[in-house]
């Protein structure tokens, strides 16, 4: 996203200095651009270094895959709360096994019903984080 | 009880398995002609689009434990049962959060492929492939057995020969035409299923309205949770675990996921199948419930008599011929899937290789767990597939998750966690098959062993992993780079390929 303001900054920095040079006088120059502006291109675009197995290469790859872990981790816990949950209610909670709703028992409602629009629910939840969390890395890997 | 005694219905339930037969051989002979080379006849050249992808695994997936079991068993046990199906469904969740896009994108074919090329060592690889034959074999018998009973509720003759039928049908169907035909059959055969559960339904709350909408007695206890069983609090965990831990581990349902184009399908494929997994497992339940209500024989057959009872007359036979129709798709899918995934590994791993090995293979594959179907103790059908379940949940899902997100995984650990928890689940399966039925906790324990040998088998894979460090795989940074990046993305994946023979 910030690519090309980048660069930009980078050439002007380096006019100033040529301008500073044919005028002929000793001028303090400024060597190091600020940080914020000019951070040095990479030599070679990152899925080089990715393809080397460079340090720099593997810190992105580890970002990728923990951040696709997390996401997992969290759908995994949440179904899990869900799931391991019902049974402990049940057990806990004995009047909720004989509770009705519209005239149903209630563990029936639950379990042979509406828990598979919530599973359908959280599956498409999960698709469409995990192929942003893919573009974002595509993005930030191609980036020039 | 069924509908063998009535006038009629026998032959009209005859003529609905025989057209099944038929329209199964002949789509699959139409596959023949598009399927030519080795790859095209195991993976279908991988031309398959997202939503018959998503429909031949829901085909596949669909066995006669769906079919019939899960009602048979809802109304014998009442509803700890509903697990079953939750499990069934929701493990595709698991499956598509931890694994789905990453096996895609490993290329591997089959579950050894994707041990291969995780810890590159042919030794893993080899293990890997028996635990394949082992849970196929136990999958397919109950497919089998069941097949005889209800072959032989329609026409009183012996289970073997029922068995005999789907067993010819299913190996003439994949000799033909390998995977390619198989995916036509097993889209088809999901639709079928759905339609031939869901029109009987929609007449028989018809008939159950028209009768004053009869319910439970008060405080019937068959409707209610943790209840039935000696141990239900652990037998329900038990089950959780191994159906939502075990669907990953299936070796028919993997091989579907190279026919997807890339990563990102694979996971819409899976999302599709849930959202058709949903759809059919709401009948079930229903099933059992009326089965309950009108006092139906506790028996896996349910299914197919609840129709002729509750709807009478002419329309009533129709259903019912429906219904058979549909458990037989249930047979013949199921079986053709496990009988491909099954002998591909013997024909790759245990013979040459080659599309004559395959042949051999795949009577190989189809003739034992025939034998055994006469020999075993005849359990409930959804009872077995559910320990075949705990079986995969034991071995190949700790394999699966640690390999696509652990980098320390190390063949010394992969080999004793397969051995640990697979060798546990198995001995367990064989003594509960075999030796049962078993009363009190070793009963419970061995009936539903995935609650302690899952956390097994991670255990003993992670501790040995961190016990023998230098056993990482040279290769796994490239191994994740292949599993985790999208494909839109050019960056080197190595040049590992599954074994086309």
């Amino acid at each position: 996203m910030t690519g090309k303001p980048r660069r930009a900054a980078a050439t002007g920095t380096r006019g100033q200095g040529e301008g500073a040079a044919a005028s002929g006088k000793p001028r303090r120059v400024v060597v190091t651009s600020p940080r914020t502006a000019a951070a040095p291109r990479p030599r070679h675009p990152l899925t080089r270094e990715i393809d080397e197995q460079t340090r720099l290469g593997e810190v992105y790859m580890g970002s990728l895959v923990r951040t696709q872990f997390r996401l997992a981790l969290f759908v995994c816990s949440l179904l899990a709360c869900v799931v391991g949950g019902l049974p402990l209610l049940f057990l806990l909670a004995p009047e909720l096994r004989a509770a009705e709703l519209l005239g149903l028992p209630l563990p029936w409602v639950v379990l042979a019903g509406l828990i598979y629009p919530a599973l359908v629910g959280g599956a498409w939840l999960y698709v469409r984080q995990a192929e942003r969390n893919e573009r974002d890395f595509a993005d930030l890997v191609e980036r020039r | 009880m069924g509908s063998a005694g009535e006038n009629g219905a026998p032959v009209n339930q005859i003529v609905a398995v025989v057209l099944v037969m038929l329209a199964t051989v002949l789509i699959g002979a139409f596959g023949i002609r598009v399927s030519r080379t080795t790859s095209d006849f195991y993976v279908a050249s991988r031309t398959v689009s997202p939503l018959w992808n998503a429909s031949a695994i829901g085909g596949e997936y669909l066995s006669a434990a769906s079919f019939l079991g899960v009602a048979g068993l809802i109304l014998t046990f009442g509803a700890d049962m509903l697990w079953l199906p939750v499990g069934w469904t929701g493990g595709y969740l698991v499956l598509l959060v931890l694994v789905s896009a990453p096996l895609r994108r490993s290329g591997a074919y089959t579950l050894p492929d994707f041990a291969e090329a995780r810890l590159e060592s042919m030794a893993v690889r080899r293990l890997s492939s028996v635990l394949v034959v082992l849970i196929g074999w136990l999958y397919l018998m109950p497919q089998f057995q069941s097949a005889g009973l209800v072959f032989r509720t329609i026409t009183g003759a012996p289970p073997w020969t029922g068995s005999l039928l789907v067993a010819a049908v299913v190996a003439t169907n994949v000799l033909s035409g390998g995977m390619r035909s198989i995916t036509f059959v097993q889209a088809f055969q999901y639709w079928l299923k759905l339609t031939a559960l869901a029109v009987p339904l929609v007449f028989m709350l018809m008939a159950w309205w028209s009768d004053g909408r009869p319910g439970l007695a008060p405080g019937d206890e068959w409707v209610l949770p943790l209840h039935g069983q000696e141990h239900p609090v652990y037998e329900t965990y038990s089950l959780i675990l191994a159906t939502f831990l075990g669907t990953m581990g299936l070796p028919h349902v993997l091989v579907r996921f190279y026919t997807n184009p890339d990563g990102r399908a694979a996971r819409r494929t899976t999302l599709v199948v849930l959202t058709l997994l949903g759809a059919f497992y709401l009948m079930p339940a229903v099933y059992g419930y009326l089965g309950h209500v009108y006092g139906m024989p506790q028996s896996d057959t349910v299914v197919i008599a609840l129709p002729g009872r509750l709807v009478g007359g002419p329309v009533g036979e129709f259903l019912t011929a429906l219904v058979t129709a549909g458990a037989f798709a249930a047979f013949l899918s199921t079986s053709s899937g496990l009988t491909v995934s099954v002998a591909g590994v013997i024909a790759q791993d245990i013979l040459r290789g080659g599309v004559r090995a395959f042949r051999v293979a795949t009577v190989l594959a189809v003739l034992v767990p025939f034998a055994l179907a006469g020999v075993a103790r005849s359990l409930p059908v959804a009872t077995v597939v559910g320990l075949a379940f705990a079986v995969a949940a034991s071995s190949f899902c700790p394999l699966l998750v640690l390999g696509i997100w652990w980098r320390r995984l190390t063949t010394a650990g992969a080999m004793a966690g397969l051995l640990a928890g697979g060798g546990l689940a198995c001995t367990a399966v064989v003594i509960t098959i075999i030796g049962g039925p078993h009363s009190g906790w070793e009963g419970s324990l061995l009936a539903e062993p995935a609650a302690w040998t899952v956390p097994v088998s991670f255990t003993v894979m992670v501790v040995v992993s961190l016990l023998t460090p230098s056993r990482v795989p040279r290769g796994v940074a490239r191994t994740m780079v292949r599993l985790h990046t999208p494909e839109t993305l050019n960056v080197d994946r190595g040049d590992w390929r599954p074994r086309f023979m």
